[in-house]
Formats: structure tokens, sequence, C-alpha cells
């Protein structure tokens, strides 16, 4: 390791690649960063950690140049710089990789690259090339640059972004969450990619919510809290302490020193501003050690106690789907569900997930085989009739299919409800009920919303999946498929809806959740199955052998 | 309560401005462009406001002009709120003014009067969705965009009209093309003793009740879902082919009743090659009023009386008719920049 070129202490004369100097960012009703002060260094991988809200996005939109500080300056090779545009970042030679692929999927890789070039040049493949395959060595990626990205894995996807960020210059890269959606393979391949960047003297800032990820990646850790610095350890010492320790430390940054209990109690003490958004959530939050359980990435696993000497609450017999464009359909998929009981659905993304999750909701046709509920075949039966019997589908695809973005929070809450009663009577819409049941909706699934006539598309990711979560996992829920439920969410809105997973299976709903977070499946799972190229390469019992068997499945090798 | 689902809450005041300032925009920016010109705009705009609403003529005239503006208006909120562009008007309103105009008077002396229009009006709807049905399948079935199908159906709908009358329907005692003529007992009842037809009533009601359908009914949310986000009304089990036939026939219906009600109410006969193109004209306005039924009256007055004062104002002061279209087209230019600065004002003061 480097640790030995990179002193402790941030002003050890050596010019940061980046700094912020008393960096302060409000949005109405909050301070986003509060006279924050970091530097980054070239050829150090530097973490920033901390629970969502205490400012690392809004520190990233600053440094890509999406927004600016209201007070305070940027420093870039020691000078202040304006970054007032994404394109003004890039001249800098900042790189941005967020945890949304930014890609045009009917684009080659490299018309992808060109994409950022000037109006008036002709696009000069020539040197494109030439720059593409430079930085394919310097990252050790093997992709080819004229497939389309359409056909690439997410992990390639990625690959793809990384190398557009570093296109201009190979000084300072932001990753933002890059490891929530790959595989461990693909997790491991992106360790070997920062380390080679690093030891080309590239700065990387490494934003993430697992510690263990952390630690195995990071030279540097800084904590943010409420929008504060709330301390950093630096490589020397982050390398002289045991694993036990740095959590120690870290936690007792993240939550403020004493550990306990959770942000809500410190923030008096810390910020004014900030803790009034920050208190509610961290107060009423009974599974903070679940959370930091999740934090370092261990596994709670549901107590099994699934009853299936009953029948199956919902079968499915060799069921496929009609290809469709750039998606992979469903092969002769089979398999058994029952009541309480989760089965996770694991993958790399593009398997075949997302046919299997619209063709049990009914919005995809099947193309052969049958889907029994509770013993009567409902093939045939399209989204209402299967959401009157009780079937549920949370989709990953949040606000372009989930909900309409410009509709209020109650419309949406009734979305799939829209003709019937209670709240249209022959025909005729009673508003009054829809919004006086959203209030009761909002209060009692917490969901953060200034009324219930905001539009959804204003609340942030974690509501609107509250919304969603609200409308899907109902009362009278019988089946429900969730794809990727945690998917971009903070930790605390992962806790809640895994929670509302868990409470779900409780209550005896049969659940069907496709996730790529091995972890999370691991957790709420009873039974895994695993997608590869449209089939159900083979379902495990979640016990003490399962993360093998499911790696090679998902490998592509039969169980 | 009339809440639809997306909209914003401001104060009618807040939203009165919003119209008011671009409209005396326009009007100031046209009355420099006639100075430019060297005409004189004071006089221009007096001629306009004397001929079409200071004078009882004028404003029974305006009032007429109204009906059909304001039922292609009801058509088109319809299918603009669900998403759909339904750029024939032109053809659905002319071919339902023929079909109406040849049933009429082949039917006048059998049917009592009011049955008569009534069948007639029918018809004249039934027609106007009939033509929008291969679009409508079209754009249902296999996607295929509407803004072009629609607009060529309307070409191939004026020039099927023309050709009905010159070849088909043509009355025989005439030198000009045209169809039989409805005497004018047997027209739409004149309101109170005005030269006012009675189908501006029906225009009035059409929209309020698409205004109404629009907001508080399960079917108008259907729509605004499917014009919202095409992609949610397929995962809320919407039936979208269907939601998208319905939407489009009711649309030409609605468009094609007004061809029916302006050759019922007011010339009786259609003639070969007439087209007053009134389809397209009506839509800016109906993005004016941001698909609001109650705003679109407001526009379609304005609109009206501008068409109607226009005319004999371009005369008197010596500029071409269709400079009521440049004004339209200003205050379409100044609406936008309007809502364009105070979006950016909001920003900056939320920030």
């Amino acid at each position: 390791m480097q640790s030995g070129e990179t002193a402790d202490s941030p002003r050890s004369g050596r010019v940061a690649v980046a700094a912020l100097r008393g960096v302060t960012k409000r949005f109405p009703g909050i301070v986003a960063l509060d006279a924050v002060s970091l530097e980054f260094h070239p050829g150090e991988i530097h973490v920033l950690l901390g629970e969502n809200g205490a400012g690392k996005s809004t520190l990233v939109s600053l440094l890509a140049g999406m927004q600016q500080p209201d007070e305070g300056d940027i420093l870039i090779d020691g000078a202040p710089a304006t970054i007032d545009s994404p394109r003004r970042s890039m001249d800098l030679g900042i790189g941005a990789v967020f945890q949304r692929v930014l890609l045009v999927p009917s684009l080659t890789v490299i018309e992808n690259l060109m994409l950022g070039g000037s109006w008036l040049k002709p696009l000069a493949r020539a040197a494109a090339l030439r720059r593409f395959e430079e930085l394919s060595s310097l990252l050790g990626t093997r992709i080819d640059p004229h497939a389309p990205v359409s056909g690439l894995s997410l992990g390639e996807q990625q690959q793809v972004e990384i190398t557009r960020a570093l296109w201009r210059d190979e000084k300072l890269l932001l990753l933002d969450e890059p490891t929530s959606m790959l595989t461990p393979q693909g997790v491991a391949d992106l360790g070997r990619m920062m380390q080679r960047l690093k030891e080309k003297g590239v700065a990387l800032i490494l934003i993430t919510h697992k510690l263990l990820e952390a630690y195995d990646f990071g030279d540097r850790i800084s904590v943010l809290r409420l929008g504060r610095f709330a301390g950093d350890i630096g490589p020397q010492r982050l390398q002289a302490m045991s694993e036990a320790e740095r959590t120690d430390t870290v936690i007792g940054l993240m939550f403020g020193t004493d550990g306990a209990p959770a942000a809500g109690a410190t923030a008096a003490t810390a910020t004014t501003a900030a803790s009034a958004t920050a208190t509610p959530a961290a107060a009423s939050d009974p599974s903070r050690e679940e959370e930091l359980a999740i934090l370092l990435g261990k596994k709670l696993r549901r107590a099994n106690t699934v009853d299936r000497s009953k029948p199956a609450t919902l079968s499915v017999h060799a069921l496929s789907t009609a290809p469709d464009f750039a998606e992979t359909p469903l092969h002769a998929v089979n398999f058994d569900l029952w009541s309480g009981e989760v089965l996770g659905i694991a993958g790399v993304d593009g398997n075949g997930q997302k046919h299997l999750a619209e063709v049990l909701a009914g919005q995809r046709p099947s193309w052969q085989g049958r889907i029994e509920l509770a013993g009567s075949d409902i093939t045939r039966g399209r989204v209402p009739e299967r959401r009157q019997r009780g079937v549920r589908y949370v989709t990953d695809d949040r606000l372009g299919e989930g909900t309409v973005g410009t509709f209020s929070v109650a419309a949406n809450l009734v979305l799939k409800e829209i003709g019937s009663p209670p709240y249209w009577r022959r025909g005729i819409s009673d508003w009054e009920l829809i919004h006086e049941s959203a209030r009761e909706q909002i209060r009692r699934n917490d969901i953060r919303t200034p009324s219930e006539l905001t539009p959804v598309g204003k609340l942030s990711g974690g509501n609107v999946q509250k919304v969603l979560l609200a409308r899907e996992l109902d009362a009278e829920a019988n089946v429900a498929i969730l794809n990727k439920p945690t998917y971009g969410l903070d930790l605390h809105n992962q806790r809640l809806a895994l929670d509302r997973i868990v409470a779900a299976a409780g209550r005896g709903v049969a659940l069907i959740v496709i996730s790529t977070d091995l972890d999370e499946l691991l957790e709420v799972s009873d039974r895994i199955g695993v997608m590869f190229q449209g089939r159900l390469a083979g379902i495990v019992d979640n016990d003490d052998g399962a993360l093998d068997k499911i790696r090679r499945l998902m490998a592509g090798a039969q169980a | 309560m009339t809440t639809t689902p997306g909209e914003r809450g401001a104060g009618p005041a807040a939203t009165l401005l919003r119209v008011l300032i671009p409209v005396v925009l326009a009007l100031v920016a046209g009355g420099l462009i006639l100075l430019a010109l060297g005409k004189d705009p004071l006089g221009y705009y007096g001629y306009v406001l004397q001929r079409s609403l200071l004078r009882w003529g004028g404003v029974q005239e305006t009032l007429t002009r109204m009906a059909p503006l304001l039922l292609i208006a009801a058509g088109l909120i319809v299918a603009f709120r669900a998403g759909l562009w339904n750029l024939g008007g032109d053809g659905q309103f002319l071919l339902a003014a023929v079909a109406s105009a040849a049933l009429a008077p082949a039917l006048a002396p059998w049917l009592p009067r009011g049955f008569n229009l009534i069948v007639c009006m029918l018809v004249g709807s039934l027609v106007g969705a009939l033509w929008s049905l291969i679009p409508a399948v079209l754009k249902a079935r296999y996607g295929v965009n509407e803004i072009i199908t629609t607009l060529m159906m309307s070409f191939l709908g004026t020039s099927l009209a023309n050709v009905m009358i010159k070849l088909v329907l043509r009355d025989p005692d005439t030198t000009v093309p045209q169809t039989r003529s409805l005497p004018v007992d047997d027209r739409l009842p004149r309101l109170f003793g005005t030269t006012i037809h009675g189908g501006l009533l029906l225009a009035v009601l059409a929209v309020i009740l698409v205004h109404l359908m629009m907001t508080r009914t399960a079917f108008g949310l259907k729509l605004q879902v499917l014009g919202a986000n095409r992609a949610a009304a397929i995962h809320a089990g919407l039936r979208v082919e269907r939601l998208t036939i319905g939407a489009f026939a009711l649309s030409a219906g609605l468009i094609g009743l007004g061809g029916a009600v302006e050759v019922l109410g007011v010339w009786g006969t259609v003639r070969a090659d007439w087209n007053p193109a009134l389809g397209l004209l009506v839509v800016p306005l109906v993005f004016l009023a941001r698909f609001n039924g109650y705003a679109v009256m407001g526009f379609t007055l304005f609109f009206s009386a501008l068409m109607v004062g226009g005319e004999s104002a371009a005369r008197r002061v010596g500029v071409p008719q269709h400079y009521v279209l440049v004004l339209v087209a200003l205050l379409l230019l100044f609406l936008a920049l309007v809502e364009y600065l105070d979006q950016t004002r909001r920003k900056l003061k939320a920030a």
C-alpha cells in the first residue's frame, strides 16, 4: 500500500487535487453542507461516509458542477475555481460516476464516449478510439468499443461510465455508491480498477454505505454528519487500527461520540437547522442495530417458519414470454410459492427478472405456461383482475412506470384503483375521500411530503418508494412481487423497505423479492432462486451454504 | 373539489396576471410592428374592438363565431390531455359539415325540425369520429405516430369533402358547386331574438362537460394517466388500446359536432373548396388555456373577437387579414416567456 507517501495531516504541504474551504450549501429549510473543509489528494482513495442527508450527494454535485456553493471556495490544484456547469467540471479534470447509468443504450460504447464533444467539429473517431484504448489499458478493462451499450452488463456499463469520467483528464474521479448494483465479481473488478487508478496518481472519492467496502478500498475515511465534517481517519491511523477499532471510530463519528441513541439525540448539539429534518427519522427508528449490521455487511437471517404442507399460494408452470426489444425473455420457469414465504430472485441484471415480474403482475402477456393463484388459473387475467385477487407488484422503475410524477401523492396512491369503489362511484371521483385516505396513508407510512397534493415527482426516492409500498403492500395483498425494492435508497429507507417486506411475510403474504444485492436477499429470503439467461437456474434454501451455490448459479452452472 | 392531479396551487389573481401580462405584451408588440409598417396601431385595435365587441351586431357575430371554436377546443382538450396529438381536426370538421349539410335538407321534409337537427348533429359527430379511426387504431395497435397520420387523414378528408360536393352531393340548381341549402326555418334556432344560434349553448355545455369529465371522473383520470405517463398506464393495468381509440373518437366526435353546428346554425350549405381551417387555429388556444375548459372559453372569446374585428380593421388600416395570426403567435411567445420567467423567479426565490 502507499500509505507512506501520504501524510496523515491534510496540511502536509502537498497541493491537493481538489479542496473545499468552508463550503456551505443551503436548500429551503436545510443546511445541506455547513462550513465543510476537505482535501482530496492524488493517489488516494478518499471514502466519504455518512447517513443519508449527511451531505455526501450535495458535495458530489458541487464538484460535478451541478450546484454552486453558497459560501466558501472550491480549490482545484490550489487555485479557487468556479464550477458552474458539468462541462466546466470536466474541463477541470473532474469525472463523476453516479448511481444511475447515464448512457444512451442504442448507441455504441465509443459513440457514447464521443457525445460530449464540440457541436461543430467532425467526430474524431480514430482519436477517440486511441483514447479509449489508452484508458482501457489504464483501467484494465476489455470492452468492445463498437458494441451497443444495451448489450453490456451493468458492471460493463459502469466501466464505460468510468472511462467517460476519465475521458478528458484522469485527475479526480468521483464514484457515488458504485457497488450498489454490482455482483460480487463486479465489486472485485471495480476494486482492482480503483487500485490501478490510484497507482497512476488519480485522486478518487468513493461514496458508500457499506463500512467493509470503505475499509477494503479506502486510504482515508471522512465522515459527514448532518452537513458537517464530523472527522476523518487518515491513512496511517487507518492502517494501524483493527477492524473493530475502525468500526467503533466510524460509528462514533457517524452517530455522535456515544454511539447511542442515534443521530436524533446528538443533533441538538450538532446543528440546529439540519436537525429539524433528521430528527424524526432517527428518533422513531427502532432498528438501528440492524442498520449498523447492514452497514457492516452482516447477515441477519429471518427465522424460517413457512408451512409447506398446505397447497402453494402461487404456482408457476413452464412459464415463458415472447422476446421483446433488448430484453431477455423467460424460458420455462417453474416454481411454487407458499403463504408467508419470501422467495428471493438473484442474478445479474438483465437475465429475465423484469419479464418475470411483469408477467406475474399481469402487465406482460405470457407466451406459454400457466400461473395458478390458490389453485385457480390466472394466466389470462390482466392487471386489474389479478390486483382484485391480491396480486401486487412494486416496480423498480418508480418514476418511469410506478408513478405519474406530475400527479399528486394522493392520486398516485389510488393509481391502480381508478374507477373502483369506494373512491369512485359510478365513475365519479370522490376527491375528498381520496385525499382523506391519502392523508391517513401518509401518516401511517411516514411518507415525508408537504401535503397529499404535492406532485409525487418532487419527493425523494425513499418517499416515492414509501408511496409504492403503501399502495402495493396493503391489507388485501396475497402475493407481492418486488423488483429491486431497495435500489437507490439510503440506508434508513432500505431498512424500512426490508422491514415492510418481512412484516408482510409475517401477515401471510407470499413474496417474490428480486434483487441484485445478495446480502439483502440472504437477509429476507426463505429460499433464493437464481435467474440466468431467462431461466430459473435453480432455487436453493437459504442456509449456510447458500451463498456459494448462488454464486455458482449466477455464473451459469446448473444446480 | 376540482383538483386535477397535476395542477399546482396558485391564487386566482396570480393566474389571471400570468395570462393578462402576455396579452398586454402581445398587443404592445403587435402595435410596434404596425408602427414599423407605418400603420396606426391604436386605430387598428380601436376598429377591432369597435367592430367585434362594442357594437351589438359585432357581439352577436363574435359569439356565433365561438360555437365551432369551442367544440373544436373541447375535442382537442380530450385528445391532448390523453397525450394524443389529434391534428386532423380540419378533415374531421369538414367531412362532418358536409355529411350534415347533405343530410339535413334531405331529411327536412320528413322529420320534425328538432329531431332532424339532432339526427344531423349525431351523424356529424359519428362521421368525425370515424375519420379518426384509422389513426387511432394505428396508434393503439402499432404505436404509429398520430401527428403524421391525423395530418394525412386531414388532407384526405378535406379533399374527399370537396369531391363529394362536386360529384355526388351537388345541388343541380346552382352554378357554384355546393350542397343543397337547408331552409333558414329548419336551421338551429336563434337565441332570444338575436342572430346567435343554439349551437353556442351546446358548445359551452360541451366544454363544461369535458372539463368536468377530465377532472372528476374515472374515465378522465385514466385519460390523464395515459397522457402523463403511458408506461404507468400500462403498469396500472389500464386498457391503453381502448382508451386511445375512445379518446380519439370522443375528440374527433366533438370536432365533427363543431362542423355540423356551423353548417346547421350559420351556413345551411357547404360550398366546394370551403375550408375555414379552424382545427389547427384552435390548437394554440387550447395550449394557452393549458387544457383548462374554463380558460379556453376566455381565449376563444378573445380570438373570435380578433377574427371578427380583425377582418374589417385590417381592410381599413390596410394590413393583410392574417395579421390576426401574428397577434396570436406573439401571444403564444409571450405566454411561454412569462411562464419561463415566473419559474426562474420561483427557483431563485427557493434557493
